[in-house]
């Protein structure tokens, strides 16, 4: 139902609704859909977690492998993030290499996640300018029902938070302890709809929204990443706002979070 | 298959995990669980785990793919970078590819392809977490999402390995007997007309091994047909 004939026709009914502070599907402009959190359910996986963002669904994996740490910083470890849009996520999704729209997903979540410091890097040292262990963050999105980069970072905390250092595997250790995760950061997705910002856009929502604006806070309050992207523009004072309202909105996710 | 080994992988008719050597693992299989793909089935195998969608029929592209009289099905199998316990690549490789290509045929066998002339059907398998046997478990899976997604179909095909193990025929590999094990021979039949329509095999057979090892893949394909039925009538059976 996304194709470009559609959204013309959906885009003046979509707009007219958020003039009045309404949403297709019920919901407040600055509302998140449902939430829902399991992990540990991938065996194959240092850490994993299936998250439900609305009916959006990203399933994420932790492996993590012994490489070699950057000249620049010989004590810390590294991370690595790839979204992969699974084709039986959305008929638009081709497969092949990555594409642009998964460059920037991957990279917008690896920032909230790396700048965040939620990943104790110097704690996955073994052997100082020689031996680190290398965090990588697969997510695969099953369902794409809109805000494919709130879900991700979500999905991506979540395994995080419960991964395990696989150390008897590679015989560093003799026993696997958690990963260090020192805080939560979670991003909140705004569009542009008309002139009214909304948060937590649906699929149906962003083929009529003309700009998208991504914003990772920490549990301090502190930004810590911020993506704004589409053909479209915010205005100052829009951005001003939705930082503000991501402050407040983004407690439903924490919430989950601690939850699991 | 690594050949011969001397690792025990059967004693007095009990495998390592527990089973007869004509017992499948459990499957577990649930119909209808995205929303954006027309159909779809999530799958758990053992400790496999592979989640199939399908989309169409819709419009083939590239255009010189289509076909004049009938629609052609694109299967795609992938497995996730976590599935397995080193790291896999994501992306494609020679063995996905191969994969892909031989159930795009055999789905094409029992899809109506020609109620649906210059389509295409997209069948999507992605397996998430792989312990041997994940070719089955997607076709498997993929088969119910088709089913799913109301493509006309004249039946479906259940997807299961038999091999050998110790001298001994069995059914449905695990992961240790697939590394140390003697054989492996993939089946996916078409249970209303016994028709094969996916046969592979690696490792070694005598004629009386192989005779034995069609017979249970065969009676497992059966066994998991039963499932893949009961899984739809669960979520389209209605009252009984």
């Amino acid at each position: 139902m996304s194709s470009d004939s559609v959204s013309n026709l959906m885009k003046g009914h979509m707009e007219s609704l958020a003039a009045e502070g309404k949403r297709a599907d019920g919901r407040s402009i600055n509302e998140f859909r449902d939430v829902k959190i399991k992990t540990g359910m991938i065996n194959t996986a240092e850490g994993s977690a299936l998250v439900h963002l609305g009916k959006t669904k990203v399933l994420c994996g932790i492996k993590m492998l012994i490489g070699t740490p950057y000249g620049d910083s010989p004590k810390s470890g590294t991370m690595m993030t790839t979204t992969e849009l699974a084709p039986l996520a959305d008929q638009s999704f081709d497969p092949g290499p990555p594409r642009e729209q998964s460059i920037e997903l991957s990279r917008v979540v690896d920032r909230g996640i790396r700048e965040s410091r939620m990943i104790d890097f110097e704690a996955l040292c073994i052997e100082e300018g020689e031996k680190v262990w290398t965090v990588f963050i697969d997510l695969y999105i099953l369902d794409n029902k809109g805000n494919l980069f709130d879900c991700c970072t979500l999905a991506a905390a979540a395994a995080l938070s419960n991964a395990k250092i696989p150390n008897v595997q590679h015989g560093v250790a003799d026993e696997d302890v958690d990963l260090p995760v020192t805080c939560w950061p979670i991003s909140c997705t705004f569009g542009k709809l008309g002139d009214k910002v909304i948060l937590d856009p649906t699929s149906d929502e962003e083929a009529v929204m003309s700009a998208r604006l991504t914003v990772a806070h920490d549990e301090n309050g502190n930004l810590r990443a911020a993506q704004k992207g589409m053909n479209g523009a915010f205005t100052d004072a829009e951005v001003r706002e939705a930082v503000k309202t991501a402050r407040k909105s983004d407690n439903v996710l924490r919430e989950a979070l601690k939850g699991i | 298959m690594a050949g011969q080994t001397d690792m025990e992988l059967i004693k007095d008719g009990v495998r390592l995990d527990g089973r007869k050597p004509d017992e499948l693992r459990e499957v577990k299989i649930t119909a209808g669980v995205l929303d954006n793909a027309d159909g779809s089935c999530y799958l758990e195998w053992g400790n496999n785990k592979v989640y199939a969608g399908v989309f169409g029929p819709m419009e083939c592209h590239p255009r010189h793919k289509q076909k004049a009289d009938r629609a052609i099905v694109q299967a795609r199998y992938t497995m996730a970078p976590f599935s397995v316990d080193d790291r896999k690549r994501p992306g494609l490789d020679r063995r996905s590819s191969e994969i892909s290509y031989i159930a795009s045929q055999a789905f094409e066998k029992v899809v109506m392809v020609e109620e649906f002339p210059k389509a295409s059907i997209r069948v999507d398998m992605q397996v998430v977490e792989a312990h041997a046997g994940t070719r089955c478990a997607a076709i498997t899976a993929a088969s119910v999402a088709l089913a799913d997604a109301g493509i006309p179909m004249r039946d479906m095909i259940p997807a299961c390995a038999s091999g050998k193990i110790n001298d001994i025929v069995v059914l449905d590999l695990n992961k240790k007997e697939d590394n140390y094990g003697q054989a492996d021979l993939p089946l996916a039949i078409i249970p209303s007309t016994g028709e094969v329509v996916l046969l592979q095999l690696d490792g070694h057979l005598s004629p009386e091994q192989f005779e034995e090892a069609m017979d249970l893949a065969t009676s497992g394909c059966m066994d998991l047909y039963k499932i893949m039925r009961d899984a739809l009538d669960k979520s389209y059976g209605g009252k009984k």
